[in-house]
Protein backbone atom coordinates (compact mmCIF):
# COMPACT_ATOMS: atom_id res chain seq x y z
CA UNK A 1 0.00 0.00 0.00
CA UNK A 2 2.01 3.62 -0.89
CA UNK A 3 2.14 5.69 1.59
CA UNK A 4 3.79 8.99 1.64
CA UNK A 5 5.06 11.56 4.67
CA UNK A 6 3.52 14.97 4.58
CA UNK A 7 3.04 17.17 7.31
CA UNK A 8 -0.46 19.40 7.31
CA UNK A 9 -0.30 22.86 9.68
CA UNK A 10 -4.02 21.82 11.35
CA UNK A 11 -5.40 24.98 13.12
CA UNK A 12 -1.91 26.83 14.01
CA UNK A 13 -0.83 23.03 15.09
CA UNK A 14 2.10 21.03 13.08
CA UNK A 15 1.40 17.23 12.14
CA UNK A 16 3.97 14.89 10.73
CA UNK A 17 1.98 12.01 8.96
CA UNK A 18 2.18 9.23 7.16
CA UNK A 19 -0.46 8.66 4.69
CA UNK A 20 -2.12 6.03 2.73
CA UNK A 21 -2.19 8.01 -0.96
CA UNK A 22 -5.80 7.20 -0.90
CA UNK A 23 -6.35 9.39 2.01
CA UNK A 24 -8.63 12.74 1.99
CA UNK A 25 -7.79 15.64 3.26
CA UNK A 26 -11.50 14.87 5.55
CA UNK A 27 -10.60 11.17 6.14
CA UNK A 28 -6.83 12.74 7.37
CA UNK A 29 -8.42 15.26 9.94
CA UNK A 30 -10.96 13.30 11.12
CA UNK A 31 -9.66 9.65 11.26
CA UNK A 32 -6.18 10.38 12.23
CA UNK A 33 -6.14 13.98 13.49
CA UNK A 34 -9.72 13.57 15.63
CA UNK A 35 -11.02 16.78 14.34
CA UNK A 36 -14.61 15.83 13.24
CA UNK A 37 -15.66 18.94 12.73
CA UNK A 38 -15.41 19.14 9.16
CA UNK A 39 -18.20 16.74 8.18
CA UNK A 40 -18.49 13.63 5.77
CA UNK A 41 -21.66 14.17 3.93
CA UNK A 42 -21.73 12.77 0.27
CA UNK A 43 -18.00 12.20 -0.39
CA UNK A 44 -18.03 13.09 -3.58
CA UNK A 45 -18.19 17.36 -3.62
CA UNK A 46 -21.75 17.79 -4.26
CA UNK A 47 -23.04 18.65 -0.46
CA UNK A 48 -20.28 20.94 1.05
CA UNK A 49 -20.46 19.78 4.53
CA UNK A 50 -16.52 18.87 4.57
CA UNK A 51 -16.03 22.25 3.78
CA UNK A 52 -11.88 23.58 5.31
CA UNK A 53 -10.07 26.29 4.03
CA UNK A 54 -6.43 24.78 2.64
CA UNK A 55 -3.73 27.91 2.88
CA UNK A 56 -7.04 30.28 3.03
CA UNK A 57 -9.24 29.05 0.56
CA UNK A 58 -12.47 27.26 1.43
CA UNK A 59 -12.03 23.48 -0.27
CA UNK A 60 -14.38 20.51 -0.26
CA UNK A 61 -11.59 18.50 1.83
CA UNK A 62 -13.34 15.12 0.50
CA UNK A 63 -11.81 15.34 -3.14
CA UNK A 64 -8.71 16.63 -1.48
CA UNK A 65 -5.61 14.15 -1.60
CA UNK A 66 -3.93 14.86 1.82
CA UNK A 67 -0.40 13.69 0.21
CA UNK A 68 -0.61 16.17 -2.92
CA UNK A 69 -0.66 18.91 -0.24
CA UNK A 70 2.43 18.46 1.46
CA UNK A 71 3.15 21.96 3.69
CA UNK A 72 -0.43 22.71 3.33
CA UNK A 73 -1.89 25.44 6.09
CA UNK A 74 -5.58 24.42 7.09
CA UNK A 75 -8.58 26.00 9.09
CA UNK A 76 -11.40 23.89 10.00
CA UNK A 77 -14.15 24.98 11.87
CA UNK A 78 -11.94 23.78 15.56
CA UNK A 79 -9.69 26.39 14.70
CA UNK A 80 -11.96 29.77 13.93
CA UNK A 81 -12.59 30.61 17.84
CA UNK A 82 -10.46 32.66 19.90
CA UNK A 83 -8.03 30.70 22.17
CA UNK A 84 -9.74 31.91 24.98
CA UNK A 85 -13.19 30.33 23.34
CA UNK A 86 -14.99 33.00 22.00
CA UNK A 87 -16.33 32.18 19.36
CA UNK A 88 -15.75 33.54 15.57
CA UNK A 89 -18.11 36.05 14.22
CA UNK A 90 -20.10 33.67 12.14
CA UNK A 91 -20.49 31.25 14.59
CA UNK A 92 -22.23 33.20 16.89
CA UNK A 93 -24.51 34.16 14.30
CA UNK A 94 -25.50 31.04 13.24
CA UNK A 95 -26.22 30.58 17.30
CA UNK A 96 -28.14 33.84 17.30
CA UNK A 97 -30.30 33.26 13.97
CA UNK A 98 -30.85 29.75 14.68
CA UNK A 99 -29.19 28.95 11.04
CA UNK A 100 -29.69 25.01 11.54
CA UNK A 101 -31.94 22.49 12.68
CA UNK A 102 -29.93 18.51 13.09
CA UNK A 103 -26.54 21.08 12.62
CA UNK A 104 -25.10 17.99 10.38
CA UNK A 105 -23.98 20.55 7.54
CA UNK A 106 -23.22 23.76 9.58
CA UNK A 107 -19.21 23.47 10.41
CA UNK A 108 -19.65 23.05 6.44
CA UNK A 109 -21.16 25.89 6.02
CA UNK A 110 -19.59 28.33 8.32
CA UNK A 111 -16.47 27.40 6.97
CA UNK A 112 -17.74 28.16 3.66
CA UNK A 113 -18.91 31.83 4.60
CA UNK A 114 -15.36 32.61 6.09
CA UNK A 115 -13.92 31.62 2.72
CA UNK A 116 -16.91 33.38 0.85
CA UNK A 117 -16.96 36.69 3.01
CA UNK A 118 -12.64 36.59 2.13
CA UNK A 119 -13.42 36.58 -1.82
CA UNK A 120 -16.21 39.15 -1.44
CA UNK A 121 -13.97 41.62 0.34
CA UNK A 122 -10.83 40.55 -2.58
CA UNK A 123 -13.43 41.88 -4.86
CA UNK A 124 -14.39 38.83 -6.42
CA UNK A 125 -17.58 38.34 -8.69
CA UNK A 126 -20.28 35.98 -8.91
CA UNK A 127 -22.09 34.42 -11.96
CA UNK A 128 -25.21 37.01 -10.33
CA UNK A 129 -22.82 40.26 -9.87
CA UNK A 130 -24.53 42.35 -12.36
CA UNK A 131 -21.11 44.60 -13.27
CA UNK A 132 -18.08 42.15 -13.38
CA UNK A 133 -15.90 45.01 -13.93
CA UNK A 134 -16.30 47.34 -10.64
CA UNK A 135 -15.08 45.09 -7.74
CA UNK A 136 -17.34 44.20 -5.22
CA UNK A 137 -15.21 45.19 -2.32
CA UNK A 138 -17.60 45.63 0.13
CA UNK A 139 -19.40 42.56 1.77
CA UNK A 140 -21.59 44.39 3.27
CA UNK A 141 -23.30 45.23 -0.38
CA UNK A 142 -23.81 41.98 -0.92
CA UNK A 143 -27.69 40.78 -1.89
CA UNK A 144 -29.39 38.04 -0.31
CA UNK A 145 -28.85 37.08 -4.15
CA UNK A 146 -25.58 37.37 -3.64
CA UNK A 147 -25.18 35.42 -0.66
CA UNK A 148 -27.49 32.24 -1.98
CA UNK A 149 -25.57 31.97 -5.38
CA UNK A 150 -22.01 32.21 -3.34
CA UNK A 151 -23.14 29.67 -0.93
CA UNK A 152 -24.69 27.40 -3.90
CA UNK A 153 -21.85 24.76 -2.61
CA UNK A 154 -23.25 24.01 0.56
CA UNK A 155 -26.75 21.76 1.28
CA UNK A 156 -28.62 21.80 3.94
CA UNK A 157 -31.20 19.60 4.09
CA UNK A 158 -32.80 20.40 6.97
CA UNK A 159 -33.69 23.71 4.93
CA UNK A 160 -32.39 25.95 6.79
CA UNK A 161 -31.56 28.46 4.62
CA UNK A 162 -34.01 31.25 5.61
CA UNK A 163 -32.26 31.60 8.73
CA UNK A 164 -28.75 31.39 6.87
CA UNK A 165 -28.72 34.02 4.59
CA UNK A 166 -29.39 36.57 7.24
CA UNK A 167 -26.42 34.74 9.60
CA UNK A 168 -23.90 35.41 6.70
CA UNK A 169 -25.67 39.12 5.97
CA UNK A 170 -25.39 39.90 9.83
CA UNK A 171 -21.64 39.33 10.10
CA UNK A 172 -21.18 40.69 6.38
CA UNK A 173 -22.45 43.79 8.17
CA UNK A 174 -26.07 44.28 6.83
CA UNK A 175 -28.85 43.94 8.76
CA UNK B 1 -10.14 2.47 -4.45
CA UNK B 2 -7.39 1.07 -6.02
CA UNK B 3 -4.29 1.57 -4.69
CA UNK B 4 -1.90 4.04 -6.49
CA UNK B 5 1.65 5.81 -6.01
CA UNK B 6 2.15 9.64 -6.09
CA UNK B 7 4.86 11.81 -7.57
CA UNK B 8 4.77 15.66 -7.35
CA UNK B 9 6.29 16.76 -10.62
CA UNK B 10 9.06 19.40 -10.38
CA UNK B 11 9.42 20.06 -13.89
CA UNK B 12 7.44 19.37 -17.04
CA UNK B 13 9.61 17.55 -19.03
CA UNK B 14 9.91 14.74 -16.57
CA UNK B 15 6.05 13.94 -15.64
CA UNK B 16 5.87 14.14 -19.34
CA UNK B 17 8.38 11.65 -19.84
CA UNK B 18 7.13 9.41 -17.26
CA UNK B 19 3.45 9.31 -18.48
CA UNK B 20 4.94 8.85 -22.44
CA UNK B 21 7.02 5.67 -21.39
CA UNK B 22 6.35 2.85 -19.96
CA UNK B 23 3.47 3.59 -17.30
CA UNK B 24 0.12 3.58 -18.58
CA UNK B 25 -1.53 3.37 -15.60
CA UNK B 26 -0.03 7.00 -14.92
CA UNK B 27 -2.92 9.62 -15.08
CA UNK B 28 -1.78 13.44 -14.56
CA UNK B 29 -3.62 14.83 -11.42
CA UNK B 30 -4.54 18.74 -11.30
CA UNK B 31 -7.27 20.26 -8.80
CA UNK B 32 -8.62 16.45 -8.46
CA UNK B 33 -12.18 17.78 -8.46
CA UNK B 34 -13.33 15.15 -11.32
CA UNK B 35 -10.28 12.91 -11.47
CA UNK B 36 -10.62 11.94 -7.48
CA UNK B 37 -14.34 11.39 -7.57
CA UNK B 38 -13.88 9.01 -10.47
CA UNK B 39 -11.25 7.34 -8.70
CA UNK B 40 -13.76 6.71 -6.01
CA UNK B 41 -16.58 6.12 -8.06
CA UNK B 42 -13.96 2.85 -9.63
CA UNK B 43 -14.46 4.51 -12.99
CA UNK B 44 -10.74 5.43 -12.89
CA UNK B 45 -7.86 3.78 -11.72
CA UNK B 46 -4.47 4.65 -12.42
CA UNK B 47 -1.58 3.23 -10.54
CA UNK B 48 0.59 6.19 -10.42
CA UNK B 49 -0.81 9.62 -10.21
CA UNK B 50 1.51 12.74 -11.35
CA UNK B 51 0.56 15.99 -9.63
CA UNK B 52 1.10 18.68 -11.97
CA UNK B 53 -0.86 21.43 -10.23
CA UNK B 54 3.18 22.50 -8.83
CA UNK B 55 4.71 22.95 -12.20
CA UNK B 56 5.15 27.22 -12.55
CA UNK B 57 1.90 27.18 -15.06
CA UNK B 58 0.34 29.55 -12.36
CA UNK B 59 0.20 32.87 -14.02
CA UNK B 60 -2.43 34.31 -16.38
CA UNK B 61 0.33 37.07 -18.47
CA UNK B 62 -0.29 39.69 -20.94
CA UNK B 63 1.03 38.92 -24.26
CA UNK B 64 2.70 41.62 -26.69
CA UNK B 65 0.19 41.08 -29.13
CA UNK B 66 -2.70 42.10 -26.85
CA UNK B 67 -3.91 38.91 -26.13
CA UNK B 68 -3.83 36.28 -22.74
CA UNK B 69 -1.18 33.86 -21.71
CA UNK B 70 -3.48 31.51 -19.25
CA UNK B 71 -1.29 28.89 -17.65
CA UNK B 72 -2.77 25.40 -17.17
CA UNK B 73 -2.45 25.26 -13.46
CA UNK B 74 -4.19 28.88 -12.92
CA UNK B 75 -7.43 27.75 -10.40
CA UNK B 76 -10.99 28.45 -12.18
CA UNK B 77 -11.69 30.63 -9.14
CA UNK B 78 -8.32 33.05 -9.58
CA UNK B 79 -9.01 33.28 -13.52
CA UNK B 80 -12.90 34.34 -12.81
CA UNK B 81 -11.43 37.02 -11.16
CA UNK B 82 -8.72 38.32 -12.91
CA UNK B 83 -8.97 41.81 -13.99
CA UNK B 84 -8.20 41.85 -17.34
CA UNK B 85 -10.02 38.43 -17.67
CA UNK B 86 -13.05 40.64 -16.37
CA UNK B 87 -12.73 43.58 -18.20
CA UNK B 88 -11.82 42.16 -21.91
CA UNK B 89 -13.48 38.81 -21.58
CA UNK B 90 -16.18 39.12 -19.57
CA UNK B 91 -17.62 35.73 -21.41
CA UNK B 92 -14.78 33.76 -19.84
CA UNK B 93 -15.23 35.06 -16.35
CA UNK B 94 -19.11 34.60 -16.56
CA UNK B 95 -18.59 30.87 -17.75
CA UNK B 96 -16.33 30.29 -15.32
CA UNK B 97 -18.85 31.55 -12.34
CA UNK B 98 -21.67 30.01 -13.99
CA UNK B 99 -19.52 26.36 -13.33
CA UNK B 100 -19.51 24.48 -10.09
CA UNK B 101 -19.24 25.87 -6.64
CA UNK B 102 -17.04 28.59 -4.69
CA UNK B 103 -15.46 25.54 -3.22
CA UNK B 104 -15.02 23.59 -6.49
CA UNK B 105 -13.42 26.72 -8.11
CA UNK B 106 -10.55 27.02 -5.79
CA UNK B 107 -9.22 23.60 -6.40
CA UNK B 108 -9.92 23.14 -10.48
CA UNK B 109 -7.54 24.50 -12.90
CA UNK B 110 -7.70 25.41 -15.93
CA UNK B 111 -6.30 22.38 -17.93
CA UNK B 112 -8.08 19.95 -15.52
CA UNK B 113 -11.42 22.28 -16.65
CA UNK B 114 -10.37 21.31 -20.16
CA UNK B 115 -9.93 17.16 -19.22
CA UNK B 116 -13.24 16.40 -17.17
CA UNK B 117 -15.03 14.00 -18.25
CA UNK B 118 -18.85 13.45 -19.20
CA UNK B 119 -21.11 13.11 -15.87
CA UNK B 120 -23.54 10.89 -17.76
CA UNK B 121 -25.20 8.50 -15.50
CA UNK B 122 -24.31 5.04 -16.81
CA UNK B 123 -20.69 6.66 -17.21
CA UNK B 124 -20.00 7.36 -13.70
CA UNK B 125 -21.54 3.80 -12.62
CA UNK B 126 -19.42 1.22 -13.12
CA UNK B 127 -22.14 -1.25 -13.05
CA UNK B 128 -23.58 0.02 -15.64
CA UNK B 129 -22.84 -0.85 -19.52
CA UNK B 130 -20.81 2.32 -21.27
CA UNK B 131 -19.08 2.45 -24.87
CA UNK B 132 -16.68 5.21 -23.19
CA UNK B 133 -15.79 3.40 -20.30
CA UNK B 134 -15.29 0.11 -21.82
CA UNK B 135 -15.11 0.29 -25.52
CA UNK B 136 -18.06 -2.02 -27.15
CA UNK B 137 -20.17 -2.86 -23.61
CA UNK B 138 -22.79 -0.62 -25.13
CA UNK B 139 -24.73 2.77 -24.48
CA UNK B 140 -27.77 2.52 -22.18
CA UNK B 141 -28.52 6.09 -22.10
CA UNK B 142 -29.51 5.87 -25.83
CA UNK B 143 -32.75 4.24 -25.04
CA UNK B 144 -32.80 4.77 -21.32
CA UNK B 145 -31.80 8.23 -19.27
CA UNK B 146 -30.88 10.90 -21.68
CA UNK B 147 -32.94 14.04 -21.03
CA UNK B 148 -29.62 15.70 -20.62
CA UNK B 149 -27.74 14.01 -23.45
CA UNK B 150 -26.83 15.31 -26.28
CA UNK B 151 -29.00 16.08 -29.74
CA UNK B 152 -26.49 17.20 -32.33
CA UNK B 153 -22.71 15.46 -33.54
CA UNK B 154 -23.76 12.44 -31.36
CA UNK B 155 -23.12 8.47 -32.51
CA UNK B 156 -24.57 4.82 -31.96
CA UNK B 157 -22.14 4.46 -29.71
CA UNK B 158 -22.49 7.67 -27.48
CA UNK B 159 -24.54 10.30 -26.42
CA UNK B 160 -22.99 12.28 -23.75
CA UNK B 161 -21.88 15.88 -23.56
CA UNK B 162 -19.42 17.34 -22.83
CA UNK B 163 -19.60 19.37 -19.02
CA UNK B 164 -17.22 22.05 -19.33
CA UNK B 165 -18.75 25.65 -18.91
CA UNK B 166 -15.40 27.63 -19.36
CA UNK B 167 -14.36 25.11 -22.53
CA UNK B 168 -17.33 27.00 -24.33
CA UNK B 169 -16.49 30.45 -23.51
CA UNK B 170 -13.15 29.37 -25.14
CA UNK B 171 -14.62 27.77 -28.15
CA UNK B 172 -16.49 31.24 -29.10
CA UNK B 173 -13.35 32.97 -27.93
CA UNK B 174 -11.01 31.30 -30.32
CA UNK B 175 -8.47 30.42 -27.89
CA UNK B 176 -5.83 28.01 -28.15
CA UNK B 177 -4.57 25.14 -26.72
CA UNK B 178 -0.71 25.39 -25.85
CA UNK B 179 0.39 21.17 -25.31
CA UNK B 180 3.45 20.01 -25.08
CA UNK B 181 4.34 16.47 -25.25
CA UNK B 182 6.79 13.54 -26.39
CA UNK B 183 7.53 15.22 -29.78
CA UNK B 184 7.55 18.53 -28.26
CA UNK B 185 5.24 21.52 -27.97
CA UNK B 186 2.61 22.25 -30.23
CA UNK B 187 -0.49 24.18 -30.49
CA UNK B 188 -4.52 23.47 -30.84
CA UNK B 189 -6.76 26.11 -31.70
CA UNK B 190 -10.34 25.29 -30.19
CA UNK B 191 -12.65 23.47 -31.04
CA UNK B 192 -9.80 21.05 -31.94
CA UNK B 193 -9.59 19.50 -28.77
CA UNK B 194 -12.17 17.88 -28.00
CA UNK B 195 -13.79 14.99 -30.33
CA UNK B 196 -17.09 13.93 -31.19
CA UNK B 197 -17.45 10.74 -30.70
CA UNK B 198 -17.87 8.39 -33.65
CA UNK B 199 -17.11 5.03 -33.35
CA UNK B 200 -14.24 5.78 -30.47
CA UNK B 201 -16.06 7.51 -27.89
CA UNK B 202 -13.33 6.68 -25.19
CA UNK B 203 -11.59 9.13 -26.46
CA UNK B 204 -12.67 12.60 -25.59
CA UNK B 205 -10.00 14.54 -26.81
CA UNK B 206 -7.26 14.55 -30.13
CA UNK B 207 -4.42 14.44 -26.72
CA UNK B 208 -1.70 11.48 -27.16
CA UNK B 209 -0.46 9.80 -23.72
CA UNK B 210 2.05 11.87 -22.10
CA UNK B 211 0.45 15.24 -23.88
CA UNK B 212 0.61 17.95 -21.14
CA UNK B 213 -2.01 20.99 -21.66
CA UNK B 214 0.17 23.99 -20.40
CA UNK B 215 -1.39 26.86 -21.07
CA UNK B 216 -4.66 28.46 -23.28
CA UNK B 217 -3.73 31.69 -25.39
CA UNK B 218 -6.83 33.94 -25.89
CA UNK B 219 -6.65 35.89 -29.22
CA UNK B 220 -6.77 39.76 -28.45
CA UNK B 221 -10.29 41.19 -27.52
CA UNK B 222 -11.55 43.00 -30.16
CA UNK B 223 -12.30 46.25 -29.51
CA UNK B 224 -16.14 46.64 -30.86
CA UNK B 225 -17.25 43.44 -29.75
CA UNK B 226 -19.64 42.69 -26.47
CA UNK B 227 -19.73 39.30 -24.92
CA UNK B 228 -21.70 36.67 -22.70
CA UNK B 229 -22.40 33.49 -21.05
CA UNK B 230 -25.82 32.57 -20.33
CA UNK B 231 -26.45 29.11 -18.68
CA UNK B 232 -30.06 27.24 -18.21
CA UNK B 233 -29.85 24.98 -15.76
CA UNK B 234 -32.76 22.56 -13.70
CA UNK B 235 -31.86 24.94 -10.92
CA UNK B 236 -30.29 27.90 -10.02
CA UNK B 237 -26.82 27.01 -9.35
CA UNK B 238 -24.21 24.29 -9.20
CA UNK B 239 -25.97 21.86 -11.92
CA UNK B 240 -24.52 21.18 -15.06
CA UNK B 241 -25.78 23.07 -18.05
CA UNK B 242 -29.02 22.17 -19.62
CA UNK B 243 -28.07 23.96 -22.53
CA UNK B 244 -25.72 27.34 -22.15
CA UNK B 245 -24.50 29.35 -24.83
CA UNK B 246 -20.70 31.70 -24.87
CA UNK B 247 -21.45 34.34 -27.46
CA UNK B 248 -19.71 37.50 -28.89
CA UNK B 249 -20.85 39.99 -31.35
CA UNK B 250 -19.78 43.11 -32.97
CA UNK B 251 -22.05 45.52 -34.87
CA UNK B 252 -21.78 47.83 -37.90
CA UNK B 253 -22.14 51.29 -37.84
CA UNK B 254 -25.63 50.86 -39.49
CA UNK B 255 -26.41 48.03 -36.87
CA UNK B 256 -26.23 45.08 -38.62
CA UNK B 257 -24.16 42.29 -37.67
CA UNK B 258 -20.89 42.83 -38.63
CA UNK B 259 -19.23 39.29 -36.48
CA UNK B 260 -20.92 37.18 -34.01
CA UNK B 261 -19.42 34.06 -32.42
CA UNK B 262 -21.45 31.53 -30.70
CA UNK B 263 -20.45 28.37 -28.76
CA UNK B 264 -23.16 25.81 -27.00
CA UNK B 265 -22.08 23.83 -24.25
CA UNK B 266 -25.01 20.80 -23.21
CA UNK B 267 -26.15 20.06 -26.21
CA UNK B 268 -22.93 17.78 -27.45
CA UNK B 269 -19.83 15.38 -26.66
CA UNK B 270 -17.72 18.66 -27.47
CA UNK B 271 -18.25 22.38 -26.97
CA UNK B 272 -20.57 23.10 -30.66
CA UNK B 273 -19.07 26.48 -32.58
CA UNK B 274 -22.13 27.84 -34.21
CA UNK B 275 -20.65 28.09 -37.41
CA UNK B 276 -23.57 28.11 -39.60
CA UNK B 277 -26.06 30.65 -37.27
CA UNK B 278 -22.04 32.51 -37.46
CA UNK B 279 -22.60 32.66 -41.26
CA UNK B 280 -26.17 33.16 -41.52
CA UNK B 281 -25.66 36.52 -39.15
CA UNK B 282 -22.83 37.87 -41.07
CA UNK B 283 -24.21 41.52 -42.64
CA UNK B 284 -28.24 40.78 -41.01
CA UNK B 285 -29.57 43.61 -38.97
CA UNK B 286 -29.62 43.10 -35.21
CA UNK B 287 -32.89 42.18 -34.48
CA UNK B 288 -35.06 39.05 -32.78
CA UNK B 289 -36.18 37.56 -36.21
CA UNK B 290 -32.01 37.95 -37.68
CA UNK B 291 -30.77 35.96 -34.37
CA UNK B 292 -33.88 33.15 -34.69
CA UNK B 293 -33.30 32.70 -38.25
CA UNK B 294 -29.29 31.87 -37.37
CA UNK B 295 -30.25 29.52 -34.38
CA UNK B 296 -32.62 27.79 -36.77
CA UNK B 297 -30.34 27.06 -39.00
CA UNK B 298 -27.76 26.16 -37.21
CA UNK B 299 -30.47 23.54 -35.05
CA UNK B 300 -31.39 21.87 -38.18
CA UNK B 301 -28.71 19.75 -37.71
CA UNK B 302 -30.11 18.57 -34.35
CA UNK B 303 -31.37 14.87 -33.92
CA UNK B 304 -32.58 14.99 -30.39
CA UNK B 305 -33.48 11.66 -28.85
CA UNK B 306 -36.83 10.72 -26.97
CA UNK B 307 -36.73 12.77 -23.81
CA UNK B 308 -34.17 15.83 -24.68
CA UNK B 309 -35.88 17.18 -27.59
CA UNK B 310 -37.22 20.24 -25.74
CA UNK B 311 -33.64 21.43 -26.01
CA UNK B 312 -34.02 22.04 -29.50
CA UNK B 313 -36.38 25.25 -28.68
CA UNK B 314 -34.30 25.91 -25.40
CA UNK B 315 -31.12 26.22 -27.81
CA UNK B 316 -33.08 28.66 -29.93
CA UNK B 317 -35.04 30.79 -27.37
CA UNK B 318 -31.53 31.54 -25.72
CA UNK B 319 -29.94 32.18 -28.70
CA UNK B 320 -32.54 34.84 -29.53
CA UNK B 321 -32.46 36.77 -25.78
CA UNK B 322 -28.38 36.37 -25.46
CA UNK B 323 -28.06 37.93 -29.17
CA UNK B 324 -30.88 40.54 -28.34
CA UNK B 325 -28.82 41.47 -24.97
CA UNK B 326 -25.84 41.94 -26.23
CA UNK B 327 -27.22 43.99 -29.45
CA UNK B 328 -28.95 46.04 -27.38
CA UNK B 329 -25.41 46.43 -24.73
CA UNK B 330 -23.64 46.94 -28.17
CA UNK B 331 -26.15 50.02 -28.80
CA UNK B 332 -25.54 51.71 -25.60
CA UNK B 333 -21.90 50.98 -26.12
CA UNK B 334 -21.96 52.83 -29.46
CA UNK B 335 -24.51 55.89 -28.27
CA UNK B 336 -26.45 55.03 -30.84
Amino acid sequence: MPTNDITLTVNGERHDLSLDTRTSLLDALRERLDLTGAKKGCDHGQCGACTVLLDGRRVNSCLVLAVAHDGAEITTIEGLAEPDGELHPLQTAFVEHDAFQCGYCTPGQICSAVGMLAEAAAGWPSVVTEDLVADATDPAALSDGEIRERMSGNLCRCGAYAHIVPAIADVAGRR
Amino acid sequence: MRPFAYERAEEAAGAIATLTDGAPGAMYLGGGTNLVDLMKLGVAAPDLLVDVSHLPHDRVEQLPDGGLRIGAAVLNSTLAADRTVRERYPVLSQALLAGASGQLRNLATVGGNLLQRTRCAYFMDVSKPCNKRVPGSGCPAREGDHRNHAIIGHSEACVATHPSDMAVALVALGATVEVRGAAGARTIPLPGLHRLPGDAPERDTVLDPGDLITAVVLPPSAPGAVSRYRKIRDRASYAFAVVSIAALLELDEDGAVREARIAFGGLAHAPWRALVAEEELRGLPATAESFGRAADAELAQARPLRDNGFKVPLARNLTVRTLGELAAQAERRSGR
